[in-house]
C-alpha cells in the first residue's frame, strides 16, 4: 500500500501531468482547471522549443554523452593557480596582509579558547556547562549536560572533545556574527534581501564536501581552513533566519513605535530585534548544529579533535574506536541543541515568579561564576586538569566483537532473505546499473529537456532556467559521465528512502506509541556525524556503490519520516472526521484525504530527501562509490586541486539542479505571503 | 540616512583598528603552528599520521617514547600524503615518519623552498604491487604472470567491474600507476577504488573468508599478509628507463613498481630548534619485522596504538635505546 501511495510524489512530472489530465475529471474545481491550463501551456512551449533546438543539436553534436566541442578544459589554469598559490604563499602581499592575518586570527582565537578550557580543567568545564545549561534551559537539560560531559571523559575522549569545542566556539561565534550582520542587511533592505535569498537558499542545499576544496586551496591543510569552511557552512542559516525574523515583525507594533517618534536605531534595537529574538535563537541553534557536523567533516582537511579520531578509526576499520569518538559528538550535539532550543522556548514566557530571589537575575549568574571558580580550584588541587587517566571505560573491544558477529552471521547465506552482500549485489545489478546506463545513454539534450520540463512544471520559468543552466554547466566542465553516475546513485537511493520513509511516516502518524518510540532514535540519527555511518555499512555491504547508498538512506530517512509524520498529523481533523462519518475505510481516508492534504509536506520530504542523500552519496567516495565524490577525495588526497575543484563545482551544479527540480514551495510561499 | 552613514564610517574605522591591532605588518602563512601545540608550557610535537596501519605504528612508538622517555606532549593529525607535505612546510606538523616517494614535492619543498629537510631513512623498504590470495595462486599458478591475467579476467569479475575483471585499488591518496598499467599492458580489467584502506581491507578479508578469487593493489610491509597470505603477480620488470619516462609522463608507465626505502622528513625550523625531539626523530630507525609486530597488535589484535607501542617498547629496549639523544 505504501508503495502505491507514495509513487505520485516520487515523480513530480507524472504527478503534475496526472492532475492535468484524467485524475481530476471526477471532481472538477477551478483550481484543477488552472493547473491544467498552466501545465498544458508550459508543455506546449517546451515542445516548441524542443522541436526547434533538438534537431539542431542532434545534427551538430550527435552523441549520447556531452559533446567534446562544448567543453572547456579548466584543469590546466586551475592547476597553475594552485601551484602559484603554494609558491607565493610566503611572499605575495595578498597572503601576507590579508589571508595571513585571517589565518593567524583564527589560530589565536582557537588557541585562546583551548587554553581557557584546559585551565578550567575537566571539573571546571563540566561545572560551568552544567550551571549555564541549568540557568538557560532548566534542570533536565542540566542533568543531560552533566552526564554527557562525564561520558566524554569516561570514553577517554576529553582532550579531543575540548579541541572540538574550542574550534566550534570560534566557528560558531564567527558564523553568528557574520550571519547576523548579513541577516540584518537582508532584514532591513528589500534589495539586499532579494540579492541574498537565492544565494543563501542555494548554500543550504550544497553538500558539505564541496566547501572544503576552495579553503584548502588558499589556506592549506589545518585548523584555519577547517574553521573557515565551518563558518561558510554554518553562517547561511543564521543569516536566513535573522532576515526572516526581522521581516516578519508585526507591522502594527512597528507603526506604533514609529508614531511615538522613535529614531531608526531605537526602532531597530527596541522593537525589531526583540520581536525577532525567537528566530535569532533558532538561527543560533541551526548554526551550532551545522558547525558541529562540518567540524567533523573538516577532519579531512586537518581540523583535528573528535572528527580526526573518527577519521583515524575509519582508516583501520575500527568501528569501536569510531563509535567512541562519535558518541561525544552526538552528546555535544544533543546538549547544544537542547540548551539553545529550550532557551528559545523560554524567551516567550514571563519570568518565573516563584523560587528564592537569589535564583533569579544577576545574582544567579554571579553564583554560576563563583561556583565554577571554586570547582575549578578544587579540581586543580585534587590533581590533573585533563580527565584522570584511570577513569575511563574502554568500549572499543565489545563493540568490535558485536560488529564481527554481525558480519559473520549476516553477510551471506542467511536463509530466505539472503545475506547483506547478496542484497548489495542485487541492488547494484538490478537498480543502479540499469539506471546509470540509462542516464549515460540518454542523449545530453534529452537530459536537459527532462530537467527543464520537471523544473518548470513544478516551479517557474526562472527555476527551470537555473536547473537547466546548472546541468549544462556540468557538461561544459567536462564531467558529464561521472555526474550521471552520481545522479543515478542519488535517484536510486532517494527512491528507496522515500518508499521506506513514507511507509514508516504513515505508520508513525497513525500510532502515537510508534512515534514516541521512534523520536529518540530519530533525534540521535539526525545528529550523528555522517562519517560514523560509513564503516558499519562497509562491513555489511562490502565496498562500492551499495554501502554509500545504504549510508545515504539511513542518513536521510529520519528527516523524511519526521516531515511525513508531521504533515499527516497536521491534516485538518474536521476533514478526517467528515470522511470517517461518510464511512470511508482507514485506507480510503489515508489515500483520499490525508495524503492529498499533506501534499506540501510530502513534497518537502522529497526535497529534503534529495538534498541529504546527495550529501552522503558524495561522502561515499570514501567507501568506493566512485564518480564525483571520489574525484573530490582524490583531489584532496593527492593535492590535485584542479580535479577536486571541477568535481566540487559539478556537485554544486547537481545539488542546485536537484533542489530546483523538487522545490515548488518557495514560490507558493511568496504568493501566499 | 545620515546616521547610517556615520555608523558605516565608524564600523569601517573599527575594522581598520582591528587590523592594526592584529599587527599592521605582514603575517607569515608559512609559520603557523597548530593552535593545540605547546599549551600550558608543555613541550609538544605534532606528528602526521597517514591512514595505513604501518604508519600508525611508527607514530605510536615515537609518541610513546617521546612522552615517556623525553617528556614531550605529542599531538597527531591524520593528513593524506601530498597535503601532509604542505602542512609540514607550513609547520602545522613537525614530522612525517614514513614517505613513499614524492619527487615533485621533494623538488618544491626540500630543494626550492628549503622549508623541509630530510630526516633520514626509516629502515623499512616498501614495495607496491598486484597480489592474489595464496589459496587461488596455489590452484592456478599461471595467474602469477601478468601475461595470463586476461585469461582470468572473468574469474575476477564483480558487480562493480562492469563485465571486466576487477582490480581492487585502495585509497585515492596512495601512490598508484594502475590506470596507466591497465591501459598500456592492454588488460581487460576495471580498477575499482575501495575509497579507503579500511574499505579495501574489509573487502579483501571478506573475499578471503569465502575463498573467492581477487586481484588487488597492495603493498609491503603490511600486517594483513599474516591473516590473508597473498602472492605477488609479476609485472614487467622495473627499469630506470621506464621510471624516467614515467616521471615525465605518468601515462606511459608500463613496468612494475620500484622498491622504495621509506624516508622521514622534518620541518626545517623544527629540525634546527626542536631539541631532543628532533634529534630523536632523526635517529628513529627500525625494521620491517619490528613495524609489523606493532601493526599486527593494532590491527588484528584490536589493541590501541598506545598499548601496542607500550608492549613493543617493553619487549625491545635494545632497539630503541639507541634512538635516545
Amino acid at each position: 500500500m505504501s508503495a502505491t501511495a507514495t509513487r505520485p510524489s516520487t515523480d513530480p512530472a507524472t504527478e503534475a501531468a496526472a492532475t492535468g489530465t484524467a485524475a481530476d475529471e471526477t471532481r472538477p474545481s477551478p483550481l484543477s482547471a488552472v493547473v491544467r491550463s498552466h501545465a498544458a501551456r508550459k508543455l506546449a512551449v517546451l515542445v516548441v522549443i524542443a522541436a526547434v533546438l533538438v534537431p539542431l543539436a542532434h545534427a551538430k553534436w550527435a552523441s549520447g554523452s556531452w559533446p567534446d566541442a562544448l567543453t572547456v578544459d579548466v584543469s590546466e589554469p586551475l592547476g597553475k593557480a594552485s601551484d602559484w598559490i603554494i609558491d607565493n604563499r610566503d611572499s605575495h602581499w595578498i597572503f601576507l596582509y590579508f589571508f595571513g592575518h585571517i589565518s593567524n586570527a583564527v589560530i589565536i582565537c582557537v588557541r585562546a579558547v583551548y587554553v581557557v578550557l584546559l585551565t578550567l580543567g575537566w571539573a571546571g568545564v563540566t561545572a560551568a556547562s552544567t550551571l549555564v545549561a541549568w540557568r538557560v534551559a532548566g534542570v533536565r537539560v542540566a542533568v543531560t549536560t552533566l552526564v554527557s560531559f562525564a561520558v566524554c571523559g569516561l570514553l577517554g575522549m576529553w582532550v579531543p572533545t575540548m579541541q572540538t569545542l574550542a574550534l566550534m566556539a570560534v566557528a560558531v561565534t564567527a558564523s553568528v556574527v557574520i550571519g547576523g550582520l548579513l541577516g540584518l542587511a537582508g532584514g532591513l533592505s528589500e534589495r539586499a534581501f532579494r540579492a541574498l535569498r537565492p544565494i543563501l537558499d542555494t548554500m543550504q542545499v550544497l553538500p558539505a564536501f564541496a566547501y572544503l576544496l576552495p579553503v584548502v586551496l588558499i589556506f592549506g591543510i589545518g585548523v584555519p581552513g577547517a574553521v573557515l569552511a565551518t563558518v561558510i557552512y554554518a553562517a547561511p542559516p543564521m543569516a536566513r533566519l535573522t532576515a526572516l525574523g526581522l521581516r516578519g515583525a508585526d507591522a502594527g507594533v512597528l507603526e506604533a513605535v514609529t508614531s511615538l517618534g522613535a529614531t531608526w536605531r531605537q526602532r531597530l534595537l527596541s522593537a525589531r530585534l526583540p520581536l525577532a529574538r525567537k528566530e535569532l535563537l533558532l538561527g543560533v541553534n541551526q548554526a551550532i548544529m551545522m558547525a558541529l557536523s562540518m567540524a567533523v567533516i573538516a577532519s579531512v582537511i586537518g581540523g583535528g579533535g573528535l572528527g580526526d579520531r573518527v577519521y583515524q578509526a575509519l582508516s583501520s576499520v575500527d568501528v569501536g574506536k569510531a563509535l567512541a569518538a562519535g558518541l561525544p559528538i552526538v552528546l555535544l550535539a544533543v546538549v547544544m541543541d537542547r540548551t539553545t532550543a529550550s532557551a528559545g522556548e523560554r524567551l516567550g514566557e514571563p519570568p518565573a515568579e516563584g523560587g528564592p530571589r537569589l535564583l533569579r537575575g544577576w545574582p544567579a549568574w554571579a553564583g554560576v561564576g563563583v561556583i565554577t571558580v571554586v570547582v575549578t580550584l578544587v579540581g586543580r588541587l585534587a590533581g590533573s586538569q585533563a580527565w584522570p587517566t584511570g577513569w575511563t571505560v574502554p568500549i572499543e573491544e565489545p563493540v568490535n566483537q558485536f560488529k564481527d558477529w554481525m558480519v559473520d552471521h549476516l553477510y551471506t547465506g542467511v536463509p530466505v532473505v539472503g545475506g547483506t552482500a547478496d542484497w548489495a549485489s542485487d541492488y547494484v545489478k538490478w537498480i543502479l546499473d540499469p539506471l546509470r546506463e540509462g542516464l549515460q545513454g540518454l542523449p545530453w539534450y534529452a537530459v536537459l529537456l527532462i530537467v527543464a520540463t520537471l523544473a518548470w512544471l513544478i516551479g517557474t520559468w526562472a527555476t527551470a532556467l537555473t536547473a537547466t543552466a546548472a546541468m549544462a554547466a556540468i557538461g561544459v566542465l567536462g564531467v558529464w559521465e561521472p555526474s550521471m553516475d552520481t545522479l543515478s546513485q542519488v535517484l536510486a537511493a532517494v527512491f528507496v528512502t522515500l518508499v521506506l520513509g513514507f511507509a514508516i511516516g504513515i505508520a508513525a502518524a497513525r500510532s502515537t506509541r510508534l512515534e514516541r518510540l521512534l523520536r529518540p532514535v530519530l533525534d540521535v540519527c539526525q545528529t550523528m556525524p555522517q562519517f560514523v555511518y560509513l564503516i558499519p555499512v562497509v562491513a555489511l555491504f562490502g565496498v562500492g556503490r551499495a554501502p554509500a547508498a545504504a549510508a545515504a538512506i539511513v542518513y536521510a530517512l529520519p528527516a523524511v519520516i519526521r516531515i511525513t509524520t508531521q504533515g499527516l498529523r497536521n491534516v485538518d481533523p474536521a476533514a478526517l472526521e467528515s470522511a470517517r462519518s461518510l464511512g470511508a475505510t482507514q485506507g480510503q481516508q489515508l489515500r483520499q484525504v490525508q495524503l492529498p492534504l499533506a501534499r506540501p509536506a510530502l513534497l518537502l520530504a522529497v526535497n529534503q530527501g534529495v538534498v541529504l542523500v546527495l550529501a552522503v552519496v558524495i561522502i561515499g567516495g570514501l567507501v568506493g562509490s566512485g564518480a564525483l565524490g571520489y574525484d573530490v577525495v582524490f583531489g584532496l588526497a593527492q593535492g590535485d586541486l584542479a580535479t577536486g575543484l571541477v568535481a566540487g563545482a559539478a556537485i554544486v551544479c547537481l545539488g542546485l539542479m536537484l533542489d530546483r527540480v523538487t522545490q515548488p514551495t518557495s514560490r507558493r510561499d511568496r504568493k501566499g505571503a | 540616512m545620515a546616521r547610517t552613514r556615520t555608523q558605516l564610517l565608524m564600523a569601517a574605522a573599527g575594522v581598520a583598528a582591528v587590523f592594526t591591532a592584529t599587527g599592521c605588518g605582514a603575517a607569515d602563512m608559512t609559520k603557523q603552528t597548530s593552535p593545540y601545540a605547546n599549551v600550558g608550557g608543555a613541550k609538544s610535537v605534532t606528528l602526521s599520521v597517514q591512514s595505513w596501519v604501518g604508519a600508525q605504528s611508527n607514530v605510536a612508538v615515537a609518541q610513546y617514547l617521546l612522552e615517556h622517555e623525553l617528556g614531550y606532549r605529542v599531538d597527531t593529525v591524520q593528513v593524506d600524503e601530498v597535503p601532509a607535505w604542505d602542512a609540514l612546510s607550513q609547520d602545522r606538523v613537525d614530522a612525517i615518519l614514513e614517505d613513499w616517494g614524492h619527487p615533485d614535492q621533494e623538488q618544491r619543498y626540500v630543494k626550492d623552498k628549503k622549508t623541509i629537510v630530510p630526516g633520514g631513512g626509516l629502515g623499512v623498504t616498501g614495495h607496491i604491487g598486484w597480489w592474489v590470495p595464496k589459496y587461488f595462486a596455489d590452484a592456478h599458478p599461471d595467474v602469477l604472470d601478468w601475461k595470463n591475467l586476461n585469461k582470468y579476467a572473468k574469474t575476477f569479475k564483480t558487480a562493480e567491474s562492469g563485465g571486466k575483471g576487477q582490480l581492487l585499488d585502495g585509497s585515492p591518496s596512495y601512490v598508484t600507476n594502475d590506470k596507466a598499467l591497465v591501459k598500456n599492458l592492454k588488460l581487460n580489467y576495471q580498477i575499482v577504488f575501495a575509497g579507503s584502506e579500511a574499505a579495501q581491507i574489509t573487502q579483501m578479508k571478506q573475499f578471503a573468508k569465502a575463498k573467492k578469487p581477487f586481484l588487488s593493489y597492495w603493498y609491503e610491509p603490511q600486517w594483513l599478509f599474516n591473516q590473508v597470505p597473498m602472492v605477488e603477480v609479476k609485472l614487467p620488470k622495473y627499469t630506470n628507463k621506464c621510471a624516467d619516462e614515467g616521471t615525465k609522463d605518468p601515462a606511459t608507465i608500463d613496468c612494475a613498481y620500484p622498491t622504495t626505502p621509506l624516508q622521514k622528513y622534518l620541518n626545517a625550523d623544527f629540525a634546527k630548534k626542536g631539541g631532543k625531539a628532533a634529534a630523536f626523530l632523526k635517529k628513529f630507525h627500525w625494521t620491517k619485522k619490528d613495524q609489523n609486530e606493532v601493526s599486527e597488535l593494532i590491527a588484528s589484535k584490536g589493541m590501541s596504538p598506545q598499548d601496542a607501542a607500550k608492549k613493543w617498547v617493553e619487549a625491545h629496549p635494545d632497539v630503541w635505546k639507541k634512538w635516545l639523544p
